[in-house]
């Protein structure tokens, strides 16, 4: 079988990555697809201890989460939808009108 | 050599009974492109393939190879990686979903190893398959936009709208059932329909709004008549498919013609009691016959029928056909061990190539839906009579159990 | 070198690459379509746990209904490949080795700790659905009404959003 430290490692690895993405990439809806990458890698965690622990509250607050994240995106993605519309533009260093 | 195949029979096995599906599957949809051009051109007072092969029956051979040989082009400026892989997702997803499906009850060892007539047999077979539907939306909406050409993007575009707004029908649909089997299991859903009264412990009776709702929301998931707009040649060119030909045009043309028959096994399963026979059990003494009672007739016709063709190759091909099927069926009375395992498969078979029909038929004689009747059928009539028919199911259950 | 062992490497080593392919494509769809298959890498390590309602949400919600969204923006805003802007050399240089560096402390103190965990791996006895709708419909169900409305608020809030301007 397989420990848990290996999904616990594998978790923070793609949360690292979500990390590296969300810092480094210009296009509005690349970085929200990187935090979706950071739940994802949480839910691993959520679901590897509950299934090592034996307890099934981890697997009910992944669906929670998953919930949540669905309706972040929704909210999320009507107002890129809106700021595209404005600045013409998805890249998020064009949306600078409050810089000095 | 025993010695091997009894300790590896674990993946062996599954893997000759892949080999087996997915060949019966393929040959079945090519079939089936035959049946349909025969049955729509008898609707319309025409006679359909009739050239290639007696009564057409080479035809779908003659389209294969027409495929095979066909130029395969590339179009310009397309994204390749998603071009490439809408076609084959969309076949893959197609015939994965035919991998847990159980088509027979029986369980039988082979090389030590027990298993059942179906590849998989999970605890969630009904939420795989929900999965690989929603899956199957990449599909569409990656060939619409890969193909470059803004007729294919509305095409690819409006299709992914409609099979996302059908999708819930049909998941809210099939609650119902659920909550009357308890178990997500396909086998646990067909051995909940199982009694002693044949026919009317069947899901339909109990659930006859549910059965309609995921039988429509399922047409319009597949994309079939009358909801294919965003396919059809005179709207929209050819939709989402417009800029591919030849080999990737035959991976979304099987993909789904099998989705279509994945639709029906589901619909049996679900509400139409899978393979279980019709008749009360009482009966059996007379009802294990009927698969070689509609196999012999079947079989003579057929031979009489080719005696009197009218070239010579017809004359040939279709006694030994028909002498094929009386075979089989005189095999059937001959052996009843046989015949006990063939009467799962063949109800199983026999409802699902009706469900076949039917979608057939629909596609002769109804008129297509225009995109937004399309949409607020969907939205404001299918989706909110199948929330009411869990509440509905919830509120007699518990009325039941109290 | 247990079957599990092998299964659960494919698909780690899957799931970090399709991360890395996010990173690495310049277009927001292939970025997207890398993101799919991360999901669907999760689910099948769900799967291998044994949290097999858990798996098949996933892909149903997360990869059927959240990632179809990003790809219908993203075909709807007609999002074209990033332009090769230089903003800042420093982010590049210090920032990524930075980056590995916290994720590398997080993974070693796990490794670290691994033996204080009680049961050492996930026991891959399937949950049943049951006893995740018992406990969804008993202890938690205030979340779940709270969540209920959540999505409620999302949707009136994401149709007011995308409303054209009269």
């Amino acid at each position: 079988m397989v420990p848990t430290s290996y999904y616990l490692i594998l978790s923070a690895i793609l949360f690292g990555l979500g990390i590296v993405a969300f810092v480094f990439k210009r296009n509005i809806i690349t970085i929200f697809m990187a935090i979706e990458l950071m739940l994802n890698a949480v839910n691993l965690a959520f679901v590897a201890f509950s299934q090592s622990l034996g307890k099934p509250e981890g697997e009910v607050f992944v669906l929670f989460v998953i919930v949540v994240a669905a309706s972040e995106a929704a909210v999320g993605l009507g107002i890129i939808i809106l700021t595209a519309r404005n600045r013409k533009s998805l890249n998020v260093e064009r949306v600078d009108l409050l810089k000095l | 050599m025993t010695d091997f195949l009894t300790q590896y029979a674990y993946l062996i096995v599954p893997i000759i009974k892949i080999a087996i599906l997915v060949f019966i599957v393929l040959t079945v949809d090519a079939y089936l492109t035959w049946i349909e051009r025969k049955v729509i051109a008898h609707i319309q007072a025409r006679w359909g393939p009739h050239r290639v092969g007696p009564h057409g029956l080479l035809q779908p051979l003659a389209d294969g190879v027409k495929f095979i040989f066909k130029e395969d082009p590339l179009p310009a400026n397309v994204d390749k990686v998603a071009y490439f892989l809408a076609p084959f997702l969309t076949l893959m997803l197609a015939i994965t979903s035919l991998a847990v499906i159980p088509f027979g009850p029986q369980k039988f060892t082979v090389f030590g190893y027990e298993t059942h007539v179906g590849i998989a047999d999970v605890n969630i077979s009904l939420l795989v398959l929900f999965a690989i539907t929603a899956l199957g939306v990449y599909g569409v909406a990656l060939a619409g936009w890969a193909s470059n050409n803004k007729y294919s993007l509305l095409g690819g575009l409006r299709s992914s709208a409609q099979m996302i707004s059908y999708e819930l029908t049909l998941t809210l649909s099939v609650v119902g059932v659920l909550l009357l089997a308890g178990d997500f299991s396909l086998r646990g859903i067909v051995e909940q329909q199982s009694s002693a009264q044949g026919l009317l412990t069947w899901n339909v009776f109990p659930q006859v709004i549910g059965f309609l709702c995921f039988y429509i929301a399922a047409i319009a998931e597949t994309n079939r008549v009358p909801f294919d707009l965003p396919e059809a040649e005179s709207e929209l060119v050819a939709g989402f498919h417009t800029e591919y030909a030849s080999m990737k045009f035959a991976m979304f043309f099987i993909a789904e013609y099998t989705s279509m028959i994945t639709v029906s096994c589901l619909a049996t399963l679900l509400f139409f009691g899978g393979w279980l026979s019709p008749f009360p059990a009482s009966w059996w003494p007379f009802t294990q016959y009927l698969p070689s009672l509609m196999l012999i007739p079947f079989g003579l016709w057929v031979i009489y029928d080719g005696i009197r063709y009218e070239n010579l190759f017809g004359r040939i091909m279709l006694p030994g056909v028909g002498t094929a099927l009386t075979a089989v069926g005189a095999a059937l009375i001959a052996f009843p061990a046989l015949n006990g395992a063939i009467q799962g498969p063949f109800w199983f078979l026999a409802k699902v190539f009706t469900f076949l029909f039917v979608y057939i038929w629909m596609r002769g004689t109804l008129p297509r839906f225009r995109y937004d009747q399309l949409m607020s059928f969907g939205w404001k009539f299918l989706l909110p009579v199948s929330i009411a028919n869990v509440v509905l199911t919830s509120i007699v259950i518990l009325w039941r159990m109290y | 070198m247990t079957a599990s062992l092998v299964i659960f490497l494919v698909l780690a080593l899957l799931a970090i690459f399709a991360a890395v392919s996010l990173i690495v494509q310049r277009h927001p769809i292939h970025s997207a379509l890398s993101l799919i298959v991360v999901m669907v890498a999760l689910a099948g390590l769900y799967l291998l746990m044994g949290a097999e309602f858990v798996a098949a949400v996933q892909i149903i919600v997360y990869g059927g209904a959240i990632m179809v969204l990003f790809v219908f923006v993203i075909m709807l805003l007609n999002a074209e490949e990033e332009e090769r802007t230089n903003f800042s050399k420093l982010a590049t240089y210090a920032g990524v080795p930075l980056a590995l560096a916290v994720a590398g402390f997080i993974a070693a103190a796990i490794a670290k700790s691994g033996g204080s965990l009680p049961a050492a791996e996930p026991s891959g006895t399937l949950t049943s659905t049951k006893t995740l709708s018992n406990l969804l419909f008993s202890d938690f169900v205030y979340p779940f009404e709270l969540t209920s409305f959540l999505i409620l608020v999302a949707i009136l809030g994401a149709i007011v959003l995308a409303q054209r301007e009269n």
